[in-house]
This record gives C-alpha cells, structure tokens and sequence, in this order.
C-alpha cells in the first residue's frame, strides 16, 4: 500500500510539474541568499578579527557558502529536470538518475537542518573567543609604536563608539591596566613617579577611561578623568551618574550583535530546509506520476503519484534489510579470504 | 524627404519591437531606482535637520519622487504600447493614443533637464543653509536643559564622529563659544570667576573642544583642554600635532556629502534621458507606412521626422504664426464694435 497516493491527469500533471519548476527558481534564489549570508557573516568576523585575537573560528561561514553552492546547484539541475518531464523524450534521459538524485536530496536537507542547529550552538566558543580577545585588546591599548598591534587603540576606539560601550564588563577595566603609553608620561613629574612606585607592576594606573567611553547623549562635557573623585568636578557624584559613559561592556555588546545574525542567519536556514523539503516531495511525485502510466504511450492517460512505495515500516524494514545484505556480502568476502589466508 | 528614414521587413519590425519591450522594462526598474533616491535623500535631509535649521529646502527629493513615479508610469505604457504594435488588430486601437504619448515623453524629458539642472544649482542653497545651521549648533550646544535644542549636544556630538570633522571651519571654532552650561560651573571658583570677567559678554571661554572632535587614529591619548599650552602636556607642539582632533571643519565635511549625493543623483538623471522616444517613434511609422496592410511580411519604411529638420522647423514656425494671426483677426474684427459706440 503506497503512502500518500494521488491521482494524476494529463492537465494534473502538467500543472504540478511547472508549479514544482516555479518553486525550483525560487529555491535557486534560496540557495544564492545562505550564500551570500554565509559571505556576510565570514567579512563581518574578518573586519574585527584583531579584537578575538586573529583566532576565531571560521567554520561556520565556510560551511554556509558550501551550503549556497550546492543548494543552488541541485535546484538548478531540479528545475530543469521538471522542465523536461512534460517531454517523454528528454525525460527518458533523467529518469535513470532520479532515484539517486533524490536520495541525494534528502541527505542535502539533513545537513542543512545540521547547519541551522550549528548556527544556534556556535554562541557558546564565540563567547570564549571574544573574551580572550577583548581582554588582550585593552592590554595592547598603548602600545601605537608596536608593529603589528599600532591600530589597536584605533580599532578598539571605534568599536567602543560604535557599539556603545566601555571596557570588557564595564568601564572599571580601564582602571586595571596602563592605557597611556610611556612615551607621552613626564618621567621626572613627581605625580608620576609617585603613581608608577605605588604600584607593584610598576604601571601608570588611574581612574580615567579613554574618549571613546564617552557618551554623546550627556548633558554634562564628558568627565574622563579622575571619575571616582568627586571633589575633582563641580556638582558630581560617580554613583548616581548614569549618562556619562556607556555603562554596557564591549564583550556583551558585541556578544548580542553577533548573536543576532546568527540567529537570524538560522532562522532563515531553516525556511530554506522546508522549501528545499517541499520542492524534493514535489519532485518525488512527478516522477512516480510519470513512471505509473497506466498506457505508457499515450500521454493523457490517468497515472498515480505516491510518497512512498509501500508505507513507512516496510520501506524502513526494506533498507534495513538492503543495509544487511551489504554487511553479510562484505563478511562473506572476508570469511572466503581469511580462509584461504590461514590454510595457506 | 524623411529624417532618417530606413527600411523595415517583418523580422526587423518584430526585432524593433522586442528591443524596444526591453528597454521600457528597464527603464521602468530605472524609474524605481528613481524614485527610492529621491525617499532617500528626503530622509538623509530629515536626518540632520537640526544642524540646518529646520530650514532646509526638500525640493529636489519631492520632485526627484515625483518624477520616479512618472516615470514608471510613463514606461509601462510605452512597453505595453511596443508589446501591442505586434498584432494589428491591438495595435489600431492604440494608435490614436501614439502622438500624445510622445508628446508626453516629450515634455517628461523637458522635467528631466530641469531637475537634472536644479541638482547642481541647489547645492549652493545647501552650502548656505549649513553653514547658517552649523554656527547655531555650536552656539546651542550647552543648552542640555531648554526645551527644542536639548539634542543639539548629541546631534553636534554624533555629527562630529560621525564625519570625522571639528567645528564650523576648523577647531578654534569653539574656542570662540561657551560650550559648558552654567550648571556645571563652580562659579564659587576663582579661576571660574577670573575668566568669566575677562571677558566682554562674561562667557566662560577656554581653548578647548568637545571629545567628539578627538581623532581615533592618534597615537597617544587625546588632548581636549589646554589645546594651545604646549607647556600643559608632555612632549606636545600645538603647532606640529596634526593627528590629536580632526582638522577639518564639519561644513566642509557634510556639505561634500550632501553635494556627492546630488551630484551622483543628477548624473543618474542624464543617463536616464534615453532615446526611447526615438525608438518609438520609428516603430510607429513603420507600421503606419506598410505597403500592403493585410500581408504582415511586407516591407515598409520608418523615420524620425516625416519631412527634413529645417521644414519640420519651418512647418511649426508658420503653425505658431497662423494661431496669432488668427486671434488678431478675432481682435480687429471686435474692437470696430466698441469704438463705434
């Protein structure tokens, strides 16, 4: 008994095979979007590679990309086939490989379930990879004169303004480390040597962030220095100013940006996979209408269009059955050598 | 004798027609295109009308979007019309409608140069209304807490990142100002009160600016006070340091922005002036001019103007001069009337 079994006319028929071919186009179409999200999301990691330490992880666009490839290959070459089966000539061509192009296709569908689960899971090494990286980035800060780290202080400069935020958790971070380069430090200024002796590290620490912390939206010219002094400022209190600098950390702002395409990214994965599942069941019925003519020479002949051959547990105990013979057949072969191999 | 005339089989009529279904399909994806300009310049003004004075002059995007709307219009008639000049039958009842159209297309043109030419010419309205706009900004900038300018801050601030750009004409621009509020000056202070009456108009003046105009790209920590006292800073020559805050001025800076935009908008106009009234026009006459009308595969003959340039020009001027003289004759017969009573 087949599963899901339609009647077919020569009108029917005709209608499903250029509704299937529609839908191809757009799968084609489909298949060129993950491409491009896949090439989005690869520049949008390499345009701020030097905050994770040049170390993060590009599998996931390159697998996208892949993805789009394919897609777009195999509904091509599917729109094309539904646009021949309305011919008995060229579709005697494709008919032979139709059974293993459609397998092919559910396989392709799987990965590409695979990949939208891959797009919600990958937050969680990001998270690592941007921490590391942020934490090395305010630690090379100063360092302009350094080859290979002199855009740091810029790149971290227009991030903190793009993304509105200050510092790896917050702006205290910047307390932590030396941000000032020596070079623009007055060594013999007695303000100065006292800071650096207070310190074990022997570094230049203050209670100062740099501009790039500093928030547009305040009523007040930015206060960058000696924020936790009070006194140093007119009408100021550092524990109830709020609009001063940005508040969030740059790990939890940029965190949330990449979050969200990569969700957005697998949400619309998986809209492809259903129109890719559409497309493969419409395909799996153009076929088995054409194939169950009832005269094979008349084409307005009634024909019958199915799922599946027989139903879900046979077809299972089927392949399970197929997947058996292949194992037995191997050992066999091995049994009969090492036969041979230990007589000899 | 015609204007360009040349010669048409069926082939090349059908090949005509078809050419021509395709540019109108493309020019009417251009009046599109058109027409999303014209909603995007219309925004980019509503953006940064503050530091314009809310006094800027939306002109050229309402029409640019009225135009892309004609447009449109305009070519889908013109691509149905070449899709109907195929059967005959369609194409008869089309065919009174033909001159008007191109008349139409004519006069639509006109609008192109027009507007092509108010996109060049408003951009010194722009440039004016800017730098009006930006020396208010800059006066405003402290006033965080009166109602109508307290975004200025953020507006100036985030304009000054934005396009990298310090001041009206360059940095000293805000020496000249008093750009912290009162509120947040101890005028219990002595340095406060020496310099609030140094000063004719008892501002508080200081030779320093905003951190907006800081340069992201300097090597060492921006300097904003003190931008003068080189003995203020270690190892600093206000003379020499070039990398600290931007040195361009913001008028500069928007206005090549703004006048980029109009510029690329007004060659996108020019290129869109396209000689598909022309194309039309051949493909009119060459089915008008068949020498057989039953049989679709004779020859027939297609041209730009039925008779040469000069009598073409010579015919409209004589038509002009017989519709005055005609209403003269109308005068003089009317007013022997009323002098006569």
């Amino acid at each position: 008994m087949a599963l899901l079994v339609v009647k077919f006319d020569l009108k029917k028929r005709v209608k499903l095979a250029q509704t299937v071919w529609f839908m191809y186009w757009f799968a084609v179409l489909a298949g060129i979007l993950v491409l491009s999200l896949g090439l989005f999301f690869k520049i949008e990691l390499r345009k701020r590679s030097e905050l994770m330490d040049n170390n993060e992880s590009h599998f996931l666009p390159n697998v996208l990309i892949a993805m789009g490839l394919i897609a777009c290959g195999i509904n091509a070459f599917g729109g094309k086939v539904c646009y021949d089966s309305l011919d008995p000539t060229k579709f005697a061509k494709w008919k032979p490989m139709l059974k293993t192009f459609l397998v092919f296709c559910m396989g392709f569908n799987a990965l590409l379930i695979a990949t939208a689960l891959l797009c919600f899971v990958m937050r969680i090494p990001f998270q690592f990879t941007l921490a590391e990286g942020l934490k090395n980035g305010m630690k090379f800060y100063k360092d302009t004169d350094t080859p290979g780290r002199c855009y740091m202080k810029r790149t971290l400069d227009l991030m903190q303004m793009e993304f509105r935020c200050c510092g790896n958790d917050n702006y205290r971070d910047w307390f932590e480390i030396q941000w000032v380069s020596n070079r623009y430090l007055d060594f013999s200024a007695k303000e100065v040597k006292d800071r650096i002796g207070s310190n074990v590290d022997g570094q230049y620490l203050m209670d100062g962030v740099p501009f790039s912390c500093c928030n547009p939206s305040s009523p007040r010219p930015c206060i960058q220095y000696q924020m936790t002094n009070n006194s140093a400022h007119y009408s100021y209190d550092h524990y109830t100013e709020e609009l001063n600098v940005w508040r969030r950390g740059c790990r939890e702002a940029l965190l949330s940006y990449y979050g969200g395409i990569m969700n957005t990214i697998g949400a619309l994965v998986l809209l492809v996979t259903m129109l890719e599942v559409a497309v493969t069941v419409g395909l799996q019925y153009v076929d088995t209408s054409l194939s169950t003519l009832a005269n094979p020479e008349d084409m307005e002949s009634e024909s019958e269009g199915f799922l599946l051959e027989k139903t879900v547990k046979e077809t299972f105990t089927d392949i399970m059955a197929k997947m058996k013979a292949m194992g037995k057949g191997a050992k066999v072969e091995e049994g009969g050598e090492e036969g041979v191999a230990t007589v000899s | 004798m015609p204007f360009l005339s040349l010669k048409f089989n069926l082939q090349k009529r059908v090949k005509l027609a078809q050419g021509l279904w395709m540019l109108y399909w493309l020019a009417v994806i251009v009046g599109i295109i058109l027409f999303s300009l014209g909603i995007f310049f219309k925004i980019e003004l509503r953006k940064r009308s503050e530091i314009m004075d809310n006094n800027e002059s939306h002109l050229v995007p309402n029409l640019l979007i009225l135009v892309g709307m004609l447009s449109c219009g305009l070519n889908a008639f013109g691509g149905k019309l070449c899709h109907d000049s195929l059967d005959p039958q369609k194409f008869s009842k089309m065919k009174p409608m033909l001159r008007p159209y191109m008349l139409l297309c004519c006069g639509f043109n006109a609008l192109l140069l027009l507007l092509v030419l108010l996109c060049f010419l408003m951009q010194f309205a722009v440039y004016l209304t800017l730098a009006e706009g930006l020396k208010n900004a800059i006066r405003f900038y402290k006033d965080t807490d009166t109602p109508g300018r307290c975004f200025m801050k953020r507006t100036l601030d985030m304009t000054q990142i934005e396009f990298r750009c310090c001041g009206n004409n360059n940095f000293r621009d805000w020496f000249e100002v008093q750009w912290i509020s009162n509120r947040y000056l101890d005028m219990s202070n002595d340095v406060v009160k020496d310099r609030v009456l140094s000063n004719v108009e008892g501002k508080y003046l200081m030779d320093s600016v905003p951190f907006s105009c800081c340069n992201p790209g300097s090597p060492r920590p921006c300097i904003q006070h003190h931008l003068t006292n080189n003995s203020a800073h270690y190892d600093y020559d206000h003379r020499t340091e070039e990398l600290n805050i931007w040195n361009r001025g913001c008028r500069q800076a928007v206005f090549s922005y703004y006048s980029g935009i109009m510029n690329s908008i007004g060659a996108l106009l020019i290129f869109t002036m396209a000689g598909d009234v022309a194309g039309l026009k051949y493909l009119s006459t060459a089915l008008e001019t068949m020498a057989d009308p039953e049989n679709p595969e004779c020859e027939s003959e297609g041209w730009l103007l039925e008779k040469g340039f000069k009598e073409t020009l010579a015919d409209l001027l004589s038509k002009v001069k017989t519709f005055g003289r005609a209403n003269q004759v109308e005068e003089g017969g009317t007013s022997p009337n009323v002098t006569a009573t």
